[in-house]
């Protein structure tokens, strides 16, 4: 009896010692994770906002050597690209989220298509950029701005489409009801009143999506493929903020890597505001106070 | 049995109105009438929503026939061979992939050894012992951290990561971990350790904040009855939520693993880019995304490039067949949770 009592307590012992083990192994990982992680964060704000000027915004690059200069024709080029993805990537990543979340609601078709855009999420960049190469680049036998377009835009549409699929869902059912009672057809009900009300979270879902592909260099790499000049045309290379920065990072020149740490202070902050605004929206809900 | 019903014969109009109405639409019925039928632009809409949704099915299929269609000299040259041959010399046309294999594995194997521990011990602490207010800004933090484009991770291990394994880190393991002659010949700051360190602190983001949505999705009720049989608080982690959330973690994981694989731009910057197949983690090495990034680009003879597109062409099912797999793990638990919530 007395042994017994007495394992029992070295049982327990024993357990809570695993217990606090465990727990301490995990508060550690946790800091260990965080303290490099905030370290990248705070090494690229401070390398960046050294490097940053007027010039960087204004001018193109300056010839080795030289001091100065800036990446404004690689801004204005991802400008380009970006906005030429947009184009393609969002009418068609919206709708398919309409559908998936408005008429395929149960179906094993919209599970099906759910699934494929899941899994088309995780396929490589650099996938989406041999194929616009063997799409556009080979049979034009240039590269240029459009096939980079295509490349990201081929990027967003999984994106969005869930995006847009998820906060669809989040509009309440009632509404839809309300409009179909009163006699409002279905597309017209689509819409007006369930795009309408998701609309802060698609568009913020839209520009999450934006700002990934916007620091994708893999997918530009054979399509866009950069350009040390000025170029509006989307017919010919063009200049991108991620390749220049993947440029200026392996070349063996200070003033050039001072750019590349400005260029990427500059795609954080992007990245940052958009992932700030998707958590508000998606936090809060579509409607103050609804469902 | 409704309460209306008795009511009803009340509510009816009289015969004279009725017969009105027969010949007489009511003003309502005018109004719909006059903005017609809204059957065919429902179905329309509905046609045009559904066309964009198989969009997505026409992506996947697209990629993989075009890339079929371009990589066919090199598969009509070295057929399946391709895959388990090492030698890699352009100029004069003969190419296997064995070394990209190779590298690719070992890079992401390596990285989701260093990441998996690292990221559960995260999830564990976010979910069941973080303090409230901490849980919001540490869950933010790695949702920012997965969003950091790769080229921005690459250009920090170029200048800080390559620096410190060259000095300190690298000699350290050396002295401490020679014996295992997997820290031998030149280091030079670059290759496969160095590359799957960044792979690591890349894909841990993705892995634990999927693994914490797994395990949030673990219903209350079964921590709750572990609890109440007397367990302690990593008793009631083990069996009440780790066991329940097991399968997803794997789909997280294999997640993770996807990503590792097909991930370029930082891996390409610190690499080193050599095809060779070596025992040392401090050797140069090339992995199935990065020599595509590296050298599609002087890829001047028809064999080289298709070379590098089949190269694609097999990351490409490699990842679909693992995000797959992964996502279905990662299904089965998270959506079977609001069912059981109740």
């Amino acid at each position: 009896m007395d042994f017994q009592t007495k394992s029992m307590r070295l049982n327990n012992t024993l357990r809570n010692a695993t217990n606090y083990f465990i727990s301490g192994l995990s508060i550690l990982a946790t800091v260990a994770v965080i303290i490099p992680l905030v370290a990248i964060l705070f090494y690229l704000v401070y390398k960046g906002a050294s490097s940053l000027n007027l010039a960087f915004f204004t001018k193109a690059p300056a010839p080795v050597g030289e001091p100065g200069g800036g990446m404004a024709n690689s801004i204005v080029g991802s400008g380009i690209i970006l906005g030429l993805a947009s184009l393609m990537g969002i009418p068609i990543g919206i709708a398919a989220g309409v559908y998936l979340a408005e008429f395929g609601r149960g179906k094993p078709f919209a599970t099906a298509v759910r699934f494929t855009a899941d899994v088309l999420n995780g396929v490589p960049s650099i996938v989406m950029g041999i194929s616009a190469y063997s799409l556009i680049v080979i049979r034009q036998k240039h590269f240029s701005a459009v096939a980079g377009g295509v490349a990201l835009a081929i990027m967003m549409i999984p994106t969005i489409t869930r995006t847009t699929e998820e906060m669809l869902a989040t509009v309440p059912h009632a509404i839809r009801e309300a409009a179909l009672g009163l006699g409002v057809p279905k597309w017209r009900t689509a819409i007006s009143v369930s795009l309408r009300t998701a609309s802060p979270g698609i568009i913020t879902g839209c520009m999450l999506a934006f700002a990934r592909v916007a620091g994708e260099t893999a997918p530009l790499l054979f399509t866009a493929f950069g350009n040390q000049f000025w170029s509006l045309k989307l017919n010919e290379p063009i200049a991108a903020l991620p390749l220049q920065i993947y440029v200026y990072a392996i070349s063996p020149y200070d003033e050039w890597h001072r750019l590349a740490w400005a260029g990427s202070l500059v795609l954080i902050v992007l990245i940052m505001v958009s992932v700030t605004l998707v958590r508000i929206f998606a936090n809060r809900g579509v409607l103050k106070g609804g469902s | 049995m409704s309460p209306i019903l008795p009511n009803a014969p009340a509510v009816n109009p009289p015969e004279p109105a009725l017969a009105a109405m027969s010949t007489e639409p009511s003003p309502i019925r005018e109004f719909l009438r006059k903005r017609g039928s809204g059957r065919v632009a429902d179905n329309s809409f509905a046609a045009v929503m559904l066309i964009c949704a198989c969009s997505i099915f026409a992506i996947v299929f697209f990629i993989f026939g075009i890339l079929v269609i371009h990589s066919r000299p090199s598969l009509a040259a070295f057929g399946w061979k391709f895959f388990t041959r090492s030698a890699w010399d352009p100029v004069s046309g003969d190419f296997g992939a064995l070394p990209f294999i190779f590298g690719t594995l070992a890079t992401s194997l390596l990285a989701l050894c260093m990441a998996v521990p690292l990221a559960l011990g995260v999830a564990v602490f976010l979910t069941e012992l973080c303090p409230r207010p901490l849980r919001a800004p540490i869950s933010f933090l790695t949702e920012l951290l997965a969003a950091i484009p790769s080229v921005v991770y690459g250009l920090w291990a170029v200048f800080v990561l390559v620096p410190l394994m060259r000095d300190p880190i690298g000699p350290f393991l050396l002295k401490t971990l020679g014996w295992t002659g997997l820290f031998s010949g030149a280091n030079f700051g670059v290759g496969l350790l160095t590359a799957s360190i960044i792979l690591s602190i890349m894909i841990l983001p993705i892995i634990s904040s999927l693994t914490r949505d797994i395990m949030t999705a673990v219903p209350n009720s079964q921590r709750e009855a572990v609890l109440a049989l007397g367990a302690t608080r990593w008793e009631m982690i083990r069996i009440g939520v780790l066991r329940n959330s097991r399968i997803g973690i794997v789909g997280a994981i294999m997640l993770g693993l996807g990503r590792a694989l097909g991930e370029t731009m930082a891996v390409t910057m610190v690499i080193g880019n050599h095809p060779d197949i070596g025992k040392s983690l401090f050797a140069p090495a090339n992995t199935l995304a990065s020599v595509i990034a590296g050298e599609f680009s002087e890829a001047t003879t028809d064999i080289y490039l298709s070379a590098l597109i089949e190269i694609g062409l097999a990351l490409f099912l490699v990842t679909i067949v693992v995000n797959a797999i992964a996502r279905l793990m990662v299904w089965a638990v998270t959506r079977g949770a609001p069912t059981q919530v109740h």
